[in-house]
């Protein structure tokens, strides 16, 4: 059916699967200008262009709130179901049984998963559900207008809430505490590291949750405030450069890096992650290592961004239940209604 | 002596979490085995171990199984509930108790037999110690079954079943009921007059729970998904899904074409359950009150978004945590309109075992044809109790996967489709499901407002023109919904309107009505919401309709009145909400109340017995009386306060 479709641009745009850019864009943004949401929006865009992925394989899923709204300005051809606050995933957790074959990629808030939502998001780490989370994070409400979210640091100021007095969640600390297989955070304002990561999360086999600091420029953007532009710059500690290397490509860069500052870690479908340390010899696949890297950063004060914690061996919740290949979508009555002698078996089975 | 045979209520009282449930599975179902019209219900508390629980067994050789309210035989084992039972027990009735209870015995009226249970069971060596209490229970039945004559084979034939056919539990609860008989034959000389006499009444029948029957329908009705959080009396539903989806759904290559998900809680499990509706499979939940409640947010969300999902409210009374263990249809007006903004729920009500399995499959049909939710409510009585039911039959059409586009269908179409389009006129537009290969199939599913293309707007226009689309889907469910059954009398001068468990407490009623008072009725039993024709054709023809139901405010009658405005003045309200399942004794009070209230000096002349001709004559009488009533009466009235009776 491609060939159908209006092309925009010359071929050279187009990639591996013959779709250009355009055809992963979704409706123009009716978020404010410089909402570090609209830049993540860019990137996820960017991200599947460059991965080839049809958007037809895609499910879109959020809840409600200004980032939640996201998901209607990337991805027209993609499904999507902007559900209730909180709730995403577990409108997640029953679609992506319909078609396991296809992927979700699901944008939340600050305040639609770490308050409301907590329980499902927890839930849904467990679960290991096939889709990459992503927490747009600015420590407040946006689309409620700016009340502090559970992401807030104690002390934050805002002008009508007043000092927030309690000690915020961490995203990354919950997700690994609840045995999510990939945590990453990452800052809005570093949009290559957003993209790469953003391009490993969506070849990981199960959850991957991105904790993407995404400043809220209208009701959280002040100097000293955590999940603003200007705290992001000067505190980002990112443990690595992250880059996506595809299955097919021939993986050059790999040789011209430095061996002992190097980490791959190879995704099922044959992709690597190539993680340049910076620093210490950092390995996200030791979960106690990952825990204790985030309490770290949170010590002193660093927005620790990279990819945390990695596990590529666990199965996804569609892999535990053991499905027929096609998708249960596409079964039919032939599939689904046992025969007509079953019903005499079933009565002899009842007394 | 008299004999009684075939007619007669057994009540055991027992503490919960003694393992007598097989005991009393046994009498029930031997004495189905007879072929004699049989029930048993299950009244228990909130606990698991140590509090008094009741098993109740109505043997009616006329069909007549509803509840009944006095206990013609008690047997007592629960020194807690000893002076109760005993005082429960019907003035010519017959009283086993265990002898190790030593409580005084006041009553004259009554046969009295002790039983020597442990004795008994300590006697046979075979019986493992810890072992004892568990088939000391057997020994009741032993002795029972000597006393009224249950067939030893049908008890066999009732343990087998139970255990599955495995000879060593078989044997040894099968000896220590026979030990109970034989020293019954030996020691006791029977002073009452209950017995059974084998009848063949229930040939060709089964017995089976309600919540295993909709498990079984769900599993022919191709169910592939459900998400469910554990609840009294509901969790049967799901557990039985997965007992019987590997058994039914079996495929050669071991794959599963099913999934079946405990969620976190009932929020979780019905998100769940709607994004698998939305993603094309055959999804539903099963809760009850507490559960529904959390689901509220989610249920507008699939009726806005028009998403097919089923889900089950097996009822319990609440309100709140309320009777957690009581049977209710305390949830019906909740149902109705539930979520916030306006909605029409599509509700269907089972009012047996076999319905339960029938909508087990019809309600996927159903949701997936009107794209909406589809709500089953069931309650305790029917779900968690044996009834006897015709066998399950196979789904006699095949199932409708509704509006449904797929690559094939967008091709001819050239993309040019819009999700909420109503292009047949019937209000009910077409989807696509995730999966679907087309770039054109895509849509972007919400709560929020949205256009016939899916898109997001808050034009007051196009909100209006959505929600009375909306708003006609519900007219044109009426003819998809399952009609209500009548049980029509030609003499009849009075309507009774009732759904769900109390149709056999009705029966009896009517019976007793007709027989005791002359009243001759005619009852329509509600098996759907919203009414289809057969339902505003009843309404038309009766002057006074008794809308019977179990919870306090006469949730039906509620929504008749704005179903059915222009006919308000007709509807008396029989409520009557003691969590206990239906009996003919309230049904039959509440009517008469409500009936005499009228105040045209009929009741005495009813209460005299008439023949039915000389009722039939009644009806220019009946219509005044109907008026004056309606004009000196809220439509509730003391009818509450006046058929209260009084229970253990
Ligand atoms: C049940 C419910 N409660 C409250 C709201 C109101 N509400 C809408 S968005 C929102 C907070 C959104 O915050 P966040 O998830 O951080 O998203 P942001 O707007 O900051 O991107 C709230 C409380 C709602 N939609 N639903
Ligand atoms: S209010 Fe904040 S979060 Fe919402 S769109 Fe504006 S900048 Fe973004
Ligand atoms: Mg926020």
């Amino acid at each position: 059916m491609t060939e159908t479709l209006p092309m925009a641009g010359a071929a050279s745009n187009v990639n591996a699967v013959g779709l250009s850019k355009n055809d992963y864009r979704g409706a123009p943004s009716t978020l404010c200008q410089g909402c570090g949401h609209n830049s993540i929006s860019n990137q996820i865009i960017a991200a599947m262009y460059e991965m080839s992925v049809m958007p037809e394989d895609v499910i879109k899923f959020s809840g409600i709130g200004c980032s939640s709204k996201s998901p209607t300005y990337f991805m027209n051809r993609s499904f999507g179901f902007n559900s209730l606050h909180g709730r995403m995933p577990s409108i997640a957790t029953g679609a992506l049984f319909g078609d396991a074959r296809m992927k979700g990629i699901g944008v939340s808030g600050d305040g639609d998963s770490a308050s409301i939502g907590m329980g499902q998001f927890k839930h849904a780490m467990r679960r290991n559900v096939n889709m990459v989370y992503i927490v747009e994070n600015n420590g407040v409400y946006g689309l409620t207008k700016g009340q502090f979210s559970a992401t807030a640091e104690k002390g934050l100021q805002l002008k009508k809430q007043g000092e927030n007095p309690y000690m915020p969640v961490d995203i990354c600390a919950e997700a690994l505490i609840s045995n999510a297989t990939f945590v990453a955070r990452s800052f809005a304002g570093n949009p290559k590291q957003v993209k790469e990561i953003l391009k490993a999360a969506f070849a990981h086999k199960g959850i991957a949750v991105l904790d993407i600091i995404s400043p809220c420029v209208t009701f959280n953007n002040q100097e000293n405030a955590y999940h603003s532009y200007a705290w992001g710059k000067d505190h980002e500690e990112p443990l690595h450069e992250i880059s996506y290397i595809a299955p097919r490509n021939e993986i050059m860069l790999e040789r011209e890096m430095n061996e002992g500052e190097i980490r791959e870690v190879s995704m099922h479908d044959g992709s690597v992650v190539i993680l340049k340390n910076l620093e210490k010899g950092y390995d996200p696949t030791n979960r106690t290592l990952a825990l204790q890297a985030l309490e770290e950063a949170r010590e002193n004060n660093w927005l620790l961004t990279g990819l945390i914690y990695v596990n590529t061996s666990k199965p996804t919740l569609t892999d535990i239940y053991n499905l027929v290949d096609a998708p249960l979508n596409r079964l039919t009555q032939a599939d689904l209604r046992p025969d007509r002698a079953m019903i005499d078996k079933v009565n002899a089975l009842m007394f | 002596m008299n004999k009684i045979v075939n007619d007669f209520s057994i009540t055991v009282g027992t503490k919960n979490g003694s393992g007598s449930s097989t005991a009393n599975n046994t009498i029930l179902r031997s004495i189905f085995k007879m072929g004699i019209p049989v029930s048993g219900k299950n009244l228990f508390p909130s606990n698991i171990q140590g509090l008094p629980t009741w098993y109740t067994i109505r043997v009616n050789k006329d069909g007549f199984i509803a509840r009944k309210e006095t206990s013609d035989i008690v047997i007592a084992i629960n020194p807690d509930s000893f002076a109760k039972d005993l005082a429960s027990v019907a003035p010519g009735g017959a009283f086993f108790y265990a002898d190790d209870i030593r409580q005084p015995i006041t009553r004259v009226d009554i046969a009295i037999y002790p039983m020597p249970i442990k004795a008994i069971v300590k006697a046979d060596a075979n019986i493992p110690a810890d072992f004892r209490d568990l088939v000391g229970n057997m020994v009741y039945v032993g002795i029972l079954a000597q006393m009224i004559n249950i067939d030893m084979e049908a008890i066999r034939a009732a343990l087998t079943f139970h255990f599955k056919g495995k000879q060593k539990p078989i044997d040894m609860n099968f000896n220590a009921l026979k030990a109970g008989a034989d020293w019954a034959a030996a020691n006791l000389e029977k002073k009452d007059p209950f017995q059974l006499e084998k009848m063949n009444k229930t040939e060709g029948m089964i017995m089976a729970d309600g919540n295993t029957a909709a498990a079984i329908g769900s599993v022919f009705g191709g169910i592939q998904f459900a998400a469910w959080y554990p609840i009294t009396p509901a969790s049967s539903l799901a557990e039985a899904l997965n007992d019987y989806l590997p058994v039914l759904r079996k495929r050669e290559d071991g794959k599963h074409t099913y999934a079946v998900i405990q969620a976190e809680d009932e929020l979780a499990a019905l998100g769940m359950a709607i994004g698998a509706g939305w993603s094309g499979l055959r999804s539903m939940t099963s809760t009850s009150g507490p559960g529904l409640s959390l689901m509220t947010e989610f249920a507008g969300l699939a009726y806005y978004a028009e998403v097919p999902v089923v889900v089950w409210d097996v009822q319990r009374i609440g309100p709140s945590t309320g009777l957690p263990t009581r049977t209710s249809q305390g949830d019906l007006t909740f149902t109705y309109t539930i979520g916030h903004g306006d909605s029409h729920s599509v509700i269907l009500l089972p009012g047996d075992v076999y319905e339960c399995f029938e909508f087990g499959w019809k309600s996927f049909d159903l949701a997936e044809r009107l794209q909406t939710p589809v709500f089953v409510l069931s309650d305790l009585d029917m779900g968690m109790n044996q009834w006897i039911s015709k066998p399950f039959q196979y789904p006699e059409r095949p199932m409708d996967r509704g509006k449904v586009l797929w690559e094939k269908d967008l091709e001819e179409l050239k993309g040019n489709w819009g999700r909420y389009l109503d292009k047949d006129g019937d209000a009910i537009p077409y989807r696509t499901i995730p999966g679907n290969k087309n770039p054109f199939s895509a849509y972007f599913t919400r709560g929020t407002g949205h256009d016939e293309y899916a898109k997001y707007t808050e034009d007051s226009d196009i909100y209006m023109k959505n929600m009375e689309r909306l708003a006609r889907k519900q007219q044109t469910a009426k003819q998809y919904v399952p009609a209500p059954v009548l049980h029509a009398n030609k003499n009849a001068t009075i309507g009774i309107i009732a759904y769900g468990s109390t149709e056999n407490a009705i029966f009896e009623a009517q019976h007793q009505l007709e027989t005791e008072h002359g009243i001759q009725s005619e009852f329509l039993r509600i098996r759907a919401v919203p009414f289809s024709k057969e339902v505003d054709a009843f309404i038309e023809k009766h002057d006074q309709i008794f809308v019977v139901e179990m919870n306090r405010d006469g949730q039906l009658q509620q929504i008749l009145y704005i179903e059915y405005p222009q006919y308000a003045m007709k509807f008396k309200s029989v409520a009557y909400h003691d969590g206990l399942p239906a009996a003919a004794k309230w049904v039959r009070e509440g009517i008469l109340a409500r009936y005499e209230k009228a105040g045209n000096g009929t009741q005495k002349k009813a209460a005299v017995k008439k023949t039915a001709a000389k009722a039939a004559s009644k009806p220019k009488v009946k219509k005044a009386a109907v008026k004056k009533s309606a004009a000196t009466s809220s439509p509730k009235g003391k009818s509450k306060s006046a058929v209260k009776s009084k229970r253990k």
